[in-house]
């Protein structure tokens, strides 16, 4: 009846888990009482969870990000602490079953649920705005997408209570993912949440793709398209070109668990180089999908504040998409020393020396643009300096390990830990923050405190390198990654430093969090209001809405004349809102209640196929296809917002336009 | 009232007649090809010869009847689409054979 599911799949023997799980149920009770109390239940069903605006779905991806930070920060912290501690006659705290949960835990929820739904999240945002749109082509999708992705993420945090996570590594390598090395749940939790947030961002690539190739607004040609845009264009296409590639590695691997197959087993033919081959076709791609927005976003950034248009737009242009075409050649990086030859190697290693040429063209575009600026020390450039010197050394240290000789000494050592850990902090962490601290006030009409900003960047800066360049050392030391414990000494200084370097990033992230609370708290403070949607004397058409943008966006689709559509505009005394204009009726689409029923379904079957439930199983997945035919058949999906409403929305915030400009 | 922002229309997806033209040059391409292997009337590697041909054809044919491929401008990112998606399935074989079939040969494990 229940599988393999029993009393004795819940973790009772763990204290730290026991202790976490109290807490979490501490504070859900907390938060859900708190929302009943408030009678928020239905607002929080008809304005959000239901929502099909892309505004709202971009705010929910982002609190799942930083939910997931929280999540996988908490393992980080656990690890280095761990090696603080395990060294000589000293355990440590973690035995290794425990350990092995936690690296990989934290690996799969920073790439998949940090960093992927922060991106969804900042796409959703910006991209409709950016591109002068009511919305993205397929609003239900976008909900099905997000939906799709948090299921996946509490299935990976039900793990915790019920049975136990992957001990495999964050990408699961056969033979030890096989059932022969790991009989437990913990891959075929890793399967099913790979599989189920796959789903989620397969179709938010398609969602953007067709949003950015079909809803430009009149005028805007390819090359008048925002930097930003264009990288959310080459990561959706990445996305929808990689995905499928990890989503049949990862079925495959599935097959072999579920079925007794022999894809990648050592016996029955199977070929376990395989899987590597695939799920580096898919992960080196993944890297940049997740890269490439951040860059997009200090290509907004860096002019914003620079007071200057971007250096080099066109090439801009065109070295995203060589990188986007070159990160399809280079997924043998990861697996030089798997036993291939020489031509082999020197093909993908010299590759992967020229994808550091167009990362390089970009650099120096962002340095020029700075160059005789009137630059301002916001915190957004905080963050974006701060990319701009960690992400060259974290390039340099990534061209060192192409070279396929240099790859056999550091492979699967800390010296690759540090080093990745020094592109995706470097690039991707400090480019989403960034962008969070310059679009927030757009998604809310309050900016973020700022020395709240500087502080956490300092924090996360200095804590950087005090966490990962010990890890250069004694990875060139020969210490190897996921060791639980080790007897050198001259290592043990080193993860000493390293672990003060992870406190300093943790109070980064306090400081990220009191940053939330005290702009919260102050946000009606007038320095610190957003009145005229153009907080930052932008360049791009989101900052020529109100902020928070009107639900339809644009009353008026706006004309694109130049690059830079709304500094043209205001260069030239052009009212991109044409306010006051004849208005009309305006087309949106309806929430709709199936993309959370369909999630729901779709944690239950993976929950169930887990567990090997197999009638619940079932149950998920007639639901799942349930929702969707229910979906289909469904004609009542879109509503008009009556002319006298856009007048009256807009008319208010000309109002307020207008009693700003008179102060 | 149209929208272009929420309409979801596309494009035009062809007419009955394009489909139905499709659909015979295509069954006429299948019966070709067994034709010219049941009547035995070519040399073996006439026969080979004929047979990819007339399958290359058959694929021409899918492609801008049932794909929607053609010169139209309508139907630019239609082949755009195909030709990105050709090039990149073929670096992912081409690729992985040549990684694969590589790594055999190194490490002797066939």
């Amino acid at each position: 009846m229940l599988g393999r599911l029993s009393l004795s799949a819940i973790p009772l023997d763990v204290p730290i888990l026991v202790g976490t799980f109290i807490g979490v149920v501490i504070v859900g009770v907390a938060v859900l009482g708190l929302i009943t109390y408030y009678g928020k239940w239905g607002y929080l069903w008809k304005e959000w969870f239901t929502s099909v605006d892309h505004k709202r779905l971009a705010v929910m991806y982002i609190i799942l990000a930083l939910v997931a930070l929280f999540r996988g920060f908490a393992d980080a912290i656990m690890m280095r602490t761990q090696l603080a501690l395990a060294y000589a006659g000293n355990p440590g705290y973690l035995p290794p079953h425990h350990y092995d949960q936690i690296f990989s835990a934290h690996g799969t929820i920073m790439i998949f649920f940090l960093a992927m739904a922060f991106m969804t999240g900042l796409f959703n945002f910006i991209v409709p705005l950016q591109i002068g749109a009511r919305d993205v082509a397929f609003p239900f999708l976008n909900n099905l997408s997000f939906w799709m992705t948090a299921v996946a993420f509490i299935l990976v945090n039900v793990s915790l209570f019920i049975g136990e996570f992957s001990q495999c590594g964050w990408l699961a390598y056969p033979p030890l993912s096989e059932n022969q090395f790991s009989p437990g749940v913990g891959v075929d939790y890793y399967i099913w949440a790979v599989q189920i947030s796959g789903v989620g961002t397969l179709l938010t690539g398609v969602n953007f793709f067709v949003t950015i190739v079909k809803m430009r607004a009149p005028g805007m040609t390819w090359m008048k398209m925002p930097v930003f845009t264009w990288t959310a264009f080459c990561a959706s296409i990445l996305i929808m070109v990689a995905f499928p590639v990890l989503t049949v590695a990862v079925a495959l691997l599935g097959l072999d668990r579920y079925f007794g197959m022999h894809f990648f087993t050592n016996d029955g033919g199977g070929n376990q180089m395989l899987y590597l081959n695939l799920i580096w076709a898919w992960g080196h791609p993944e890297v940049y999908i997740l890269v490439i927005p951040a860059f997009g976003v200090f290509s907004e950034v860096v002019p914003a504040f620079s007071g200057k248009p971007l250096f080099g737009y066109s090439t801009m242009v065109y070295a995203t998409c060589s990188i986007m075409v070159l990160s399809f050649l280079v997924w043998v990086h990861h697996f030089f020393t798997m036993g291939a030859g020489p031509d082999v190697n020197a093909f993908f290693g010299i590759a992967t020396m020229i994808i550091s040429i167009p990362t390089g063209v970009k650099l120096f575009n962002w340095l020029f643009t700075m160059y005789k600026g009137r630059i301002q020390f916001h915190a957004c450039m905080y963050w974006a300096v701060g990319f701009m010197i960690t992400f060259t050394i974290g390039g340099m240290t990534g061209v060192m390990l192409a070279i396929p000789g240099a790859d056999f000494v550091l492979h699967n050592s800390l010296f690759l830990i540090a080093h990745f850990h020094n592109t995706i902090i470097g690039g991707v962490y400090f480019g989403y923050i960034c962008g969070m601290n310059f679009w927030f006030p757009k998604v809310m009409g309050f900016k973020l405190d700022e020395t709240w900003g500087k502080r956490a960047f300092w924090f996360w800066f200095v804590g950087f390198y005090c966490a990962f360049v010990p890890l250069y050392i004694v990875g060139f030391e020969g210490m190897t990654r996921r060791l639980n414990h080790y007897d050198n000494p001259a290592w043990h200084p080193w993860l000493l430093v390293a672990e003060v370097g992870a406190v300093l990033v943790m109070l980064g992230i306090a400081c990220q969090l009191t940053q939330l609370y005290v702009s919260i708290r102050d946000r009606n403070l007038p320095q610190n209001r957003d009145v005229t949607g153009d907080p930052w004397n932008g360049r791009t058409l989101e900052w020529s809405t109100s902020s928070p943008p009107p639900v339809y966006n644009f009353a008026i689709v706006p004309h694109v004349h130049e690059l830079d559509a709304f500094m043209h505009d205001k260069e030239n005394g052009i009212d991109t809102r044409q306010a006051g204009a004849q208005y009309e009726a305006i087309h949106m689409p309806k929430n709709t209640s199936l993309g959370l029923a369909c999630g729901i379904f779709a944690l239950i079957f993976g929950f169930a196929a887990v567990w090997y439930i197999w009638w619940l199983a079932a149950i998920g997945l007639v639901g799942v296809i349930g929702s969707v035919i229910a979906r289909s058949a469904d004609k009542d999906i879109d509503y008009y917002i009556p002319a006298e409403e856009v007048a009256r929305i807009e008319n208010e915030h000309t109002r307020k336009l207008m009693a700003q400009a008179a102060e | 009232m149209s929208n272009p922002h929420t309409s979801s229309s596309g494009e035009s997806h062809g007419s009955v007649s394009s489909y139905i033209i499709g659909f015979v040059l295509a069954v006429v391409l299948t019966v070709l090809s067994f034709g010219v292997v049941m009547s035995h009337s070519l040399s073996p590697a006439g026969t080979l010869a004929a047979v990819s041909a007339l399958a290359l054809v058959q694929v021409l044919v899918h492609l801008h009847y049932f794909l929607h491929m053609g010169g139209d401008s309508e139907q630019r990112w239609n082949n755009m689409c195909f030709v990105f998606t050709v090039a990149f399935v073929a670096i992912l074989i081409v690729g992985s054979v040549f990684i694969m079939n590589n790594t055999a040969l190194h490490m002797m494990s066939r």
